[in-house]
């Protein structure tokens, strides 16, 4: 597993296939595919996709630790660096379609309605994570204070599953949601146990 | 006697707001000329699905279930002669939570419900309560097609041809006694047939309430078909309600019970959420849903992804034929 995993291969394979969501839903959406309300579906598909990006990477440092695998954290970066990508399409979705790009429209919304403006929060708190991630801002910031920075993550996953929750709010349906959540809890209670045990790395 | 003035009265476009002729119909060039290919292989297959759509504003049967014959109705507001969602995206895009809460998921998971043999009991505060079969019900009174906007109050609408005739026919029928004032729609909760309802999203059976008045309203449809043939199943066949200047809720489907009676019925999406859904739901642009805004809407299959949302009409456009009943009435309070 190691041994395979430290090729370059499996870094494209991972990029391909982190890739894989993104050129469905444009192949998708150009073919009809997307059912009767093609706006809506890509606005929502671009978010659960952001949301399992995130699973992903909170996900990496458990598997390696756990099972072992020291070479995972070769694809953090960039499993990291999806989230953004699809918060990204995300909010270009959003933006688009249910704004028509109508910044005045937009900052009104974000300030109205309250689910919005947490998706939004979390959005904002994961620019300056991708912002930081190459080498050279590590090596500026150093490795404490860039370490202390990327923690937002677990407040940014927290955000992302209220935005979730508040929009599932108002059908009473919180199946997806409560998969989502259980998922990163089980993923930040790692992390608050290894803290506690005393093994912080 | 109501005298309208542009302050108050039905929200008729100004002059200067009127498309311009040449670009209303040059958009419809551009989109055969994209259907062509010129603008790439992508974006025809969506140019072509509206080009063909705009080839007649005539109501075509799908073909897919029994035709329920139907004249045009002559109900003041009852044809819009705005353009027809297609069949496909007005039969698979359903919300009707007793067969899941994905809107795709009522077409696949309603073939189960049963629709024949089906009664509706009518009970309460009328002087003759009794069961009416279909064939009672089919037969009751002419069928008439009505085009109605549908506005959902989660911000999309359709354009649908109804087939049915006014609820009043059948409230007449029955005789309401002098203290009924609010009738309850009583839709089938069978949890063998129906698999959300054994789900806790709602509090089955749905429940929808009207006014008396409100459902005496000619525009008020007790609805059996659209598009020229008996309803699907995930459109709540075989029989529903459709109150055109409400939110989509109100209109319940699949109806064993209407209940006369003297107080307002607790309807299953206000007791769900009572900030959020009030009892009249009428479709309001100033009257936002505490999480979204109403102002505007998505028209279902119109136009392309990029287009402007179109603005939200007071009463979804019913105003002038409905907005009486609702005169004296704080319509921010009561939403």
């Amino acid at each position: 597993m190691n041994r395979w995993l430290s090729k370059r291969l499996a870094k494209t394979v991972w990029l391909g296939v982190s890739l894989l969501p993104a050129l469905w839903l444009v192949l998708a959406a150009f073919t009809d595919q997307l059912g009767a309300n093609p706006a809506e579906a890509l606005i929502r598909a671009t978010g659960d996709w952001t949301l399992r990006m995130l699973c992903v990477v909170m996900a990496i440092t458990p598997m390696r630790v756990t099972f072992g695998i020291p070479v995972l954290a070769r694809f953090r970066r960039m499993a990291g660096l999806f989230v953004y990508f699809y918060v990204v399409l995300h909010l270009l979705a959003y933006s688009g379609f249910d704004m028509g790009f109508d910044v005045a429209d937009i900052a009104k919304d974000i300030a109205k309605r309250p689910f919005i403006l947490v998706g939004f929060s979390a959005f904002v708190l994961l620019t300056p994570l991708a912002l930081t991630s190459f080498n050279r801002a590590i090596r500026a910031l150093g490795g404490k204070r860039w370490q202390a920075l990327h923690r937002l993550i677990y407040a940014i996953a927290v955000l992302a599953l209220l935005h979730f929750f508040w929009m599932r709010a108002g059908k009473n349906n919180f199946t997806e949601v409560a998969v989502y959540a259980a998922v990163i809890g089980a993923l930040l209670a790692w992390r608050i146990a290894r803290v506690l045990g005393g093994k912080t790395s | 006697m109501l005298i309208k003035t542009r302050n108050n009265g039905f929200h008729h476009p100004v002059a200067s707001e009127i498309t311009d002729r040449q670009v209303y119909e040059g958009r419809r060039d551009l989109l055969r000329w994209m259907a062509v290919g010129a603008a790439g292989a992508g974006m025809a297959s969506w140019a072509s699905r509206q080009a063909l759509a705009q080839v007649s504003g005539v109501v075509q049967r799908p073909g897919k279930l029994a035709a329920l014959n139907a004249r045009p109705s002559v109900v003041d507001g009852a044809v819009t002669m705005e353009k027809s969602t297609s069949y496909k995206d007005a039969s698979s895009y359903n919300n009707f939570y007793e067969f899941g809460t994905d809107k795709a998921d009522p077409a696949v998971n309603a073939r189960t419900l049963k629709t024949t043999p089906w009664t509706v009991e009518i009970e309460g505060l009328v002087k003759k309560p009794g069961r009416f079969g279909m064939d009672d019900l089919l037969g009751l009174s002419p069928m008439e097609e009505r085009i109605y906007r549908l506005r959902c109050v989660e911000g999309w609408s359709m354009v649908i041809p109804w087939v049915g005739y006014s609820l009043a026919e059948l409230i007449k029928r029955v005789e309401p006694l002098g203290s009924a004032k609010y009738l309850e729609f009583v839709s089938l909760a069978d949890p063998k047939t129906m698999p959300g309802v054994r789900s806790g999203v709602l509090d089955w059976p749905y429940v929808e309430g009207l006014r008396l008045d409100e459902a005496m309203h000619p525009l008020t449809l007790l609805t059996f078909g659209m598009y020229g043939e008996v309803l699907p199943n995930q459109n709540g066949a075989p029989v529903r309600l459709i109150v055109p200047w409400k939110y989509g809720f109100k209109s319940g489907k699949s109806i064993v019970k209407i209940r006369f009676t003297d107080k307002p019925p607790a309807t299953a999406w206000n007791k769900a959420a009572p900030n959020e859904y009030g009892f009249f739901s009428n479709v309001n642009p100033s009257v936002d849903h505490p999480r979204w805004s109403q102002a505007t809407e998505r028209r279902i299959g119109e136009d392309g992804l990029f287009s402007k949302k179109r603005k939200t009409l007071m009463f979804n456009g019913y105003e002038a034929q409905v907005g009486q009943l609702y005169a004296g009435m704080d319509l921010k309070k009561l939403y």
